[in-house]
Order: structure tokens, then C-alpha cells, then sequence
């Protein structure tokens, strides 16, 4: 049970203020989810760069020499940057996949928050406000980015259990609401090979997007699969390294209400939370349809 | 060959009489079975626990000398006017509607006579309940029927219905017999419908938005009572934890021994967890929080002595509600009226089908001629009599333990009798110092 | 006129001042400004005052009113008047999921659209919506009036007891036991009624609009509707 909010700009001009308008809008769902808020957060690529966006509950041990070590278990040139308990390590995009099994070897204590060219996660327990400042999310620029404020319903108030999950290269997803048959997705997703880091719903609920899209599915056709094959109820916001979409259950309780200029689109479970965005008077503000998929890309 | 001696007939314990009675009944009538009150079956519960009274090492308290005190504060959170009961047992929410006018006047009067509370149902405030109860919690449910902000604001305290043992997950329903002309007026329904009520509320969905709700309800009556959220035990754990992070002041949690005046059997017996093992998850998720005692917890289904009383408060819980006790209390099912019974095709102790309006006790009935025959007066002595029985019965447990107030009793003070309940409890198995399910086994 | 900032004074401070009105006041013509989406404006409030919220508001703004007139400048959150008991809530723009939910009394009017639920329990209020209503609207509805100018989203109606349903746009499906009904001269007389007092009038006219009620199928249960269980 949880807040949402979502950011896409259309307007590059506003990109050095996407953290700053996201930290606000996830400050104010703060009542929705005090337990712990996670961001995504989708930045200009840096050509033939990819981004490995890490945790540790260590992090002076843990990313001490980090970026050297990787270097040379890829062989490619690796570059850190520490950000409280996060640190983004930057390597050559073609170096990906090897980077993040290198890194599993070299610090198994060490989690994977994302994985892309240009995503970064930050989440960790706490009120919103303090995971913002402690990550510096005011600063951040990009094209677009998700954030949840959590309650915890089911499963445990940990940083992992904390949302956006990405269980793909450039993918986010966070959730609002309660699944009710993701136990047995689950294990069919692990049949089908995919991993799993907790017992959380809105973990299903990303694998299952991904593992569509790893199929050849589209985002569109993937999220549209999400009604047919997930039950409970959900609204979903999704990141791709281009869009951004949103996808409600068919009976459509849980609260979400957006907003759309010519500057950007924008997504928050309450009105509350699109309040201080430039223009919003003149806005076209409106509820998603229940059991629809909504997409906008660049 | 006659000589032979042959196979006495035997039963299937699978197809038992009463299992294929139900066959039976299902296949000549096309419509599942409704029925009162809460789970029939057995079940480990309160009995399957034993207090270790004082002796050498524990030391008792005197009868009458030495102090026992039994009250209770409610509400400490957040309320302006906290509640404050003389007796840790409170009556549980019960309908106008499900109950008859004389039988919520007895309960009203019993309960404040005792220094306890009374709580609406689903179907508003009567004037007579709120007028004979000193102390009265008003049920905020999905029906919202007769649902309005001067009754609110008359109420001493809120109790948000997210659920009840009987059927969690289920809504309310009161079928054509019941619906009078003062029922169907109450509730703004035709009169002589079978009523269908919603399972979910109709504004809001989830913790997050029970919240806001609270938040809503807190503003219009001022910040001034208590608000209560009640569940229906299934996971109590999570459930609890949520309704401490949506606001809520009280908890009431009932297992699936909690009655119902009429709901599907399959659902009485099939859903839920007994209220046994509900308990101490709740307690879990309070102490988790830190807010054990600060939240308080009523614990309610199955509650029927001085004992189950003392075992709750000992497993952790603030307080106890009665439902299906207090009606028994008042004369409902009792052996004098058998004849009456077996008219009903039903016999004293075993007539559950309070949904067709036909209680000769004149307690779950809305018919004139038979409430006419109850007796609110002689029913409200009958309930304050079995409230102090049961706070006696808990305050001499509570002295020979050494207590001198009911919730300083502890889970160290009990002991299981089988595995099943040492496990759910959270005790140890008598004489060993063995919880299933702790330390690996 | 009393002008309340609500970003500077605080909701508690707001509601506690509404409810402290009471029928005599003098104090009868209040706004409320910047609202910014807060939660629970102006609920709980009795007496016969004129309220104005300057902007949009969030969850539950006019719950249970009784008497007072309010008119929300901007769009609504989620169960706007919900409970209302009495008197006139007017929302210039949309209202989210639950408008008017379990109303009782009182004229809720929505010249937006309103979103899903809109109605849903209602016990004798009235509603007039210029646009659209979206899914699950009326569910379990027993009593009042629903006026819709617009069209009505899938499940219209659903479990409806005696709540009277007016839609002049299309209606995407009807839920169990709602079906299409005769308009006799006593339902144009009332929309006229009821249009006139929603401020609507001079957009429709009572001749288009259809009527939906009960069917009054699922009244007393029997095992061949088991399918719209």
C-alpha cells in the first residue's frame, strides 16, 4: 500500500529539474508510505556507457577499491561514484553482463538495484524525505523518472522490499495495491529461469513484465498480458529506457490521477502529489480507464 | 449361510449423517446453507491452556484484601476522551435488525450496570441503545446503513469494520424476514427484501486509503474519540501492523469462533483462523511496532469465562469482546423454551437459523408477538450477573498467579496441553520447555 | 466574507472553525484558499453557510455535510460529499472514484466528468453529472436520483435497489438486475426538477434522457440468478 509518483518530460529544458520536481511529489505521498521510498531515475546515456547501480549495507568496506577490482575482472575501464549506501559504477555498455556477475563474485554481499545505459535506483528504509536527502535526488537531472513511498502489507519493510524493482536492463515498475495469485506466478517465472530477491508481490509483477518482454513482447502488449495473468488489484507505473507507462486492474480502486502539458506527463496516486508542477492549473488532468494500457515514448 | 455372522453397518466418517443431510439439502433447494453464530467444529482454543498458579517460587495474592485491579483504558493514541472501562470485557457489535429492540436494551443496561461498553451493528444507533448504554461504540461498516455525523458525534467511540471472524472477507446480510417496517425505515431499504450488503467499502480500498478515512473521521467528530478498526482473524499479523500505520487507536480482531446473526456456513467454517492463533500474531505485530499497549488489542470469538478472559490478557491482549455469550447470558437457546425448539425442527443449544426471525426467546427476532416475551429488565441483571462472574473468575486466576492487575498476566504463566495450541499460543508444551515451531524444530 | 488559507492555518484549525457555526451564525459566507489537494476540507460541517474551496481538494472534501452550500473551484479527490446528509455540493470541475458515495440527502453537481463508483451506495441523495461517469456507478444504489448528461462507463447500476438512474449519452454496459425503463411525465417533471437545480438546464432537456432501474430480480434469492451473483 503505497504512494506513486511518475515523471516524464517532453520538454529537455526541464530535465536539470526532474529530482527536484520528483523529491517534491514524493515527499508529499509520504502518509501513503512511511515505511521505506525508492526512485528511479532515467538520465541523458553516455555513448557506449551502461550504468550498474549498487547497495551495500557496508558500504565503506564494500565499495572501497570496488571500481579497480571491476576493471580488471572485465577488462574494461570502471568508474564509481558513492552515493551513501548506493554507488552507480559506470562501464562499457558492451561489458554489461559481465560487470554484474563480476560484481555478485567480487562483493556477494553487495545488491543489484539496476542495470542499463540510463537508469538508476536509489531505495532504502526510511521516510521519504531522508532517502531523498540522502541520495541527493534534488540534484538529479534526466528524462524521466518513477518513485514509491511504501506501507508494507505482506512482506517485509527491508530495502529490498522497497519498489521500483527492476528485473531488466533500463526496466522499472512500481505498484500500488495488493496481487493475489503472485505466489504461482512466481514459481512458473522461476521455471522459466527467472531469479527472484524477495517474496514480494510487486517483484512478480516486474519479472513477469520483463520475462514478456524477453519473449518479444512489447511494453504495451506485455503490461496489456499483466490483466489476463495477474490477479488482485494494481496500478502499476512502468520505466523503459524510452517511456513510461501505466496500466490499472480491471476494477480500478486503488487511487491514480495524472496530468499532461507540453512540457511533460505526469503520474501521482493523489492530486496532492501534481500540485507544484509548472502549469498544473492549465493542465489537462485526468483518471486513467481501468484495465487500459497508457504509454508515452520518445 | 444365514449362519453367518455379518458386517454391523458402519458409517463413513468422510459422508458422515450430517454431511450428507447437507447433500441432501442442497440438491432440493439450489441455495447454499445460511446460518448463525460462529464455527461449530472444535477447535484448539483457550482450553487447551493451563495457568501455573503461585507455590514456591511464585507467590499469591489474598482474595478481597489484596488488590486485583480489572480496568482498562481504550484509546490512548490519539483521542481527546480515551475510554474507560471498570471490566477488560466489552459487548461485541450486534445489529439492531439482527437483534431485537428489548434484547439491545438488556445488553445496554447489563453492560453499563457492569462498567463496560456495548457496540451498534450493522444497521445504525437506536435511540434506546445509546439512551441504556453508559458507554457506546458506534460500527462504521461497508453498508453504511443508517450512517450519519450526529451519531458520530454521540458516540463514544468509532469502530471501523474492515471484517468479522465469522466470515473475513465477507459482508453482512439479513435476509426478508428480518427486514420490518423499523428495519427497512433504519436502513432505507425496501421492506421484506433479502438485504445484500457490500464485503468492501464503498470509498475506500486498502491501508493506505483507510488513512485518509480515519483522517476524515478523526476531523468530524474533532479529534475528540477513539477510533477502533476491526478484522476478521485470516492474517492478522500484516492486518494489525497496517491498522496501526493507518491510525488506528484499537484493534479488535476476531477469530473464526466470532458469531455472525447470518452468513453462508461454509464461509462460518472454512475461513478464518481460530481466534487461538490469531492472538499472539497481533501481539507480534504491536510489539514489532512498539506499540504494544499503546494500541490496544480486544481480542474476541470464543470467549465464555473468567478463564478465556485471563488466557487473552495473558497472551497480550488489552481486552475481550462477547457476542454470542452474552446472548446465551440473556436466555437465547436456553433448555426452558425446548418446546419451542423442537416446533422449529431444531433443539436448546443447537437452533443457529436466527435469519428466519423465529427465536421464541424473543432475542434474534424481529416479530412483536415473540420479542414481546423478553424481558429487558430481567436481561440486562442476567448479563451484569455473567460480566462480574467472569471478572471473578479472572481476578482469582490473575491473584493466585500473583497479579495485581489482570494485564500484568503473561504467555510465561501459561502452559499447553497439546501441540497444536503450544504452538499457536506460543507456550510451551506442559512440562517440557518445548513451542513447536521455535528454535528450528 | 471570512477567507480562510488553509496552507497557512491548517485543516484542523479549518474544521474546527466550520463546526463551531452554528444555525444562527452571522458568519455565513466563507472561502477557503489554497487547498493544494489536502484531504477532509469542510467535512462534517452544520450549518446553513455558503462555502467557497478556491482550487482543487483532495479525499472526502464535504463529507457528511448537512445544510451548508460548497463550491469547489477546481476538481474534486476521491468521495466528495460522501454521506452528505443535506444541503448542495457543486464541483466545478471532475470528481475522482466515489462521488456522492452513501449520500443521503442533499444535491451533489459535477459539471466535469465524475470517475468510477459515482454514486455507489447512495441512500437518497441526488446527483447531476454535465459529463461522463465512469465504471461501477450506482453500484448498490438504493435510493435518489442520478442524472448524467454524458455517458456512463461499463456495470452501470449494479445491485441497484431503488435508486432512480437518468443517462442521456450512451451507457457502455448495465450490471446485474439494472435494466432500461418506460420515462412516464412524473420523470420529466423531476429531471426538470432535478436539472434546473444542477445547473443544467440550459444543456439538456428532460425528453433525452433514458431511465434505468431495479429489475428487482435479486430482491429475494433464488438459485436460477445464480449467475448474477
Amino acid at each position: 500500500m503505497c504512494g506513486i509518483v511518475g515523471l516524464f518530460l517532453k520538454d529537455r529544458a526541464l530535465e536539470p529539474k526532474l529530482g527536484e520536481m520528483l523529491t517534491d511529489m514524493l515527499v508529499t505521498m509520504t502518509d501513503r508510505g512511511p515505511d521505506s521510498a525508492g526512485i528511479a531515475i532515467y538520465g541523458r546515456p553516455q555513448k557506449g556507457k551502461a550504468k550498474l547501480t549498487v547497495q551495500s549495507a557496508d558500504p565503506d568496506a564494500d565499495f572501497a577499491g570496488l571500481d579497480a577490482a571491476l576493471s580488471a575482472a572485465i577488462g574494461g575501464p570502471v568508474a564509481i561514484a558513492v552515493k551513501d549506501t548506493h554507488a552507480v559504477l559506470t562501464v562499457p555498455s558492451a561489458r554489461l553482463d559481465s560487470a554484474r556477475s563480476a560484481v555478485r563474485t567480487l562483493r556477494p554481499s553487495v545488491r543489484i538495484m539496476s542495470a542499463g545505459e540510463e537508469i538508476e535506483i536509489y531505495k532504502e528504509v526510511g521516510l521519504p524525505k531522508e532517502v531523498a536527502a540522502r541520495f541527493g535526488l534534488r540534484g538529479m537531472s534526466g528524462t524521466h523518472g518513477i518513485g514509491h513511498t511504501r506501507m508494507a502489507t505482506e512482506s517485509a519493510v527491508t530495502t529490498m522490499g522497497a519498489h521500483p524493482f527492476s528485473t531488466g536492463p533500463d526496466q522499472c515498475l512500481v505498484h500500488n495495491g495488493s496481487l493475489s495469485n503472485h505466489n504461482s506466478v512466481r514459481r512458473e517465472l522461476r521455471r522459466a529461469g527467472m531469479t527472484f530477491e524477495t517474496e514480494n508481490d510487486t517483484e512478480v509483477a516486474a519479472a513477469f513484465l520483463t520475462h514478456k518482454m524477453d519473449e518479444g513482447e512489447n511494453l504495451g502488449q506485455a503490461m496489456a498480458a499483466t490483466l489476463t495473468d495477474l490477479d488482485g488489484f494494481f496500478t502499476f507505473v512502468v520505466g523503459t529506457r524510452n517511456g513510461f507507462g501505466v496500466v490499472r486492474d480491471p476494477i480500478a480502486c486503488k487511487p491514480a490521477v495524472m496530468a499532461e502539458t507540453d512540457q511533460y506527463v505526469a503520474f501521482g496516486s493523489e492530486y496532492r502529489a501534481l500540485v507544484n508542477l509548472p502549469g498544473i492549473e492549465e493542465a489537462r488532468v485526468w483518471e486513467p480507464e481501468p484495465a487500459t494500457v497508457y504509454f508515452w515514448e520518445r | 449361510m444365514s449362519d453367518f455372522p455379518h458386517t454391523p453397518p458402519r458409517f463413513s466418517w468422510t459422508f458422515s449423517p450430517e454431511v450428507n443431510a447437507e447433500i441432501r439439502r442442497a440438491a432440493a433447494s439450489g441455495i447454499y446453507d445460511i446460518r448463525g453464530g460462529g464455527s461449530k467444529r472444535r477447535l484448539p482454543h483457550f482450553d487447551d491452556l493451563l495457568f501455573l498458579g503461585a507455590s514456591i517460587s511464585r507467590y499469591p495474592l489474598e482474595g478481597y484484601r489484596e488488590k486485583c485491579a480489572t480496568d482498562v483504558w481504550l484509546g490512548t493514541r490519539f483521542a481527546k476522551t480515551p475510554i474507560h472501562l471498570d471490566i477488560p470485557i466489552t459487548i461485541a457489535g450486534m445489529s439492531f435488525g439482527s437483534l431485537s429492540g428489548p434484547a439491545k436494551e438488556a445488553l445496554g443496561r447489563g453492560a453499563s450496570a457492569a462498567g463496560t461498553s456495548t457496540t451498534t451493528g450493522d444497521g445504525g444507533m437506536t435511540e434506546e441503545e445509546r439512551g441504556h448504554s453508559k458507554t457506546l461504540v458506534y460500527q462504521y461498516l461497508p453498508s453504511r446503513y443508517g450512517m450519519n455525523p450526529d451519531d458520530l458525534r454521540r458516540a463514544d467511540a468509532i469502530e471501523v469494520v474492515v471484517g468479522q471472524g465469522a466470515k473475513p472477507g465477507g459482508g453482512g446480510m439479513l435476509l426478508g424476514q428480518k427486514i420490518s417496517d423499523r428495519v427497512a425505515e433504519m436502513r432505507n431499504l425496501p421492506k421484506g427484501i433479502d438485504q445484500r450488503s457490500a464485503c468492501r467499502h464503498p470509498d475506500w480500498t486498502g491501508p493506505d486509503d483507510l488513512e485518509i478515512k480515519i483522517l476524515e473521521l478523526r476531523e468530524i467528530t474533532d479529534w475528540e474519540k477513539p477510533i477502533y478498526v476491526k478484522i476478521g482473524g485470516a492474517r492478522p499479523y500484516y492486518d494489525t501492523a497496517l491498522a496501526v500505520k493507518a491510525g488506528a487507536d484499537v484493534v479488535v480482531l476476531d477469530g473464526m469462533q466470532g458469531g455472525t446473526a447470518a452468513t453462508q456456513d461454509v464461509f462460518i467454517e472454512h475461513v478464518g483462523m481460530p481466534t487461538l492463533a490469531c492472538l499472539p500474531q497481533a501481539v507480534k505485530a504491536l510489539q514489532d511496532l512498539g506499540m504494544h499497549r499503546k494500541v490496544q488489542l480486544i481480542i474476541s470469538g470464543g470467549i465464555r469465562s473468567g478463564a478465556d478472559v485471563a488466557k487473552a490478557l495473558a497472551l497480550g491482549a488489552d481486552a475481550v469482546s462477547i457476542g454470542t455469550a452474552a446472548l446465551i447470558a440473556l436466555g437465547d437457546n436456553d433448555p426452558a423454551l425446548e418446546e419451542e425448539y423442537r416446533k422449529l425442527g431444531t433443539t436448546a443449544g443447537a437452533y443457529d437459523d436466527w435469519h428466519e426471525g423465529r427465536d421464541p426467546a424473543g432475542i434474534t427476532t424481529q416479530d412483536p408477538a415473540l420479542y414481546s416475551r423478553f424481558d429487558p429488565v430481567l436481561g440486562g441483571r442476567r448479563l451484569k450477573n455473567y460480566l462480574k462472574v467472569m471478572t471473578l473468575e479472572a481476578q482469582t486466576i490473575a491473584r493466585a498467579c500473583g497479579k495485581s492487575h489482570l494485564h500484568n498476566l503473561e504467555p510465561e504463566d501459561l502452559c499447553a496441553l497439546t501441540i497444536e495450541a503450544a504452538a499457536m499460543a506460543g507456550v510451551p508444551l506442559a512440562g517440557t520447555d518445548w513451542i513447536p515451531g521455535r528454535a528450528g524444530f | 466574507m471570512q477567507t480562510f488559507d488553509l496552507a497557512a492555518e491548517g485543516l484542523r484549525a479549518l474544521n474546527a472553525t466550520l463546526h463551531a457555526l452554528k444555525d444562527k451564525t452571522n458568519e455565513t459566507v466563507w472561502e477557503v484558499v489554497n487547498p493544494r489537494g489536502a484531504h477532509a476540507i469542510a467535512a462534517g460541517v452544520d450549518a446553513p453557510v455558503e462555502i467557497t474551496v478556491r482550487g482543487s481538494t483532495g479525499y472526502y472534501c464535504a463529507g457528511m455535510n448537512k445544510q451548508a452550500t460548497i463550491r469547489i473551484r477546481g476538481s474534486a479527490g476521491p468521495g466528495v460529499a460522501e454521506n452528505m446528509m443535506s444541503g448542495t455540493v457543486i464541483v466545478d470541475g471532475d470528481a475522482s472514484q466515489y462521488a456522492g458515495a452513501t449520500g443521503r440527502g442533499g444535491l451533489l453537481v459535477i459539471k466535469g466528468n465524475a470517475s468510477s463508483r459515482c454514486g455507489i451506495s447512495m441512500k437518497g441523495i441526488d446527483i447531476v453529472v454535465h459529463g461522463n461517469i465512469g465504471h461501477m456507478s450506482a453500484f448498490m444504489a438504493q435510493s435518489g436520483n442520478l442524472v448524467v448528461l454524458g455517458d456512463a462507463g461499463d456495470a452501470l447500476g449494479d445491485s441497484l435497489y431503488e435508486a432512480r438512474i437518468f443517462v442521456r449519452g450512451r451507457v457502455k454496459s448495465l450490471g446485474a438486475d439494472c435494466i432500461e425503463k418506460e420515462v412516464r411525465p412524473e420523470h420529466l417533471a423531476l429531471l426538470a426538477d432535478l436539472l434546473r437545480r444542477g445547473e443544467a438546464d440550459g444543456k439538456a432537456r428532460p425528453e433525452e434522457f433514458r431511465r434505468y432501474g431495479s429489475a428487482r430480480k435479486l430482491y429475494n434469492f433464488s438459485i436460477d440468478n445464480a449467475g448474477a451473483y
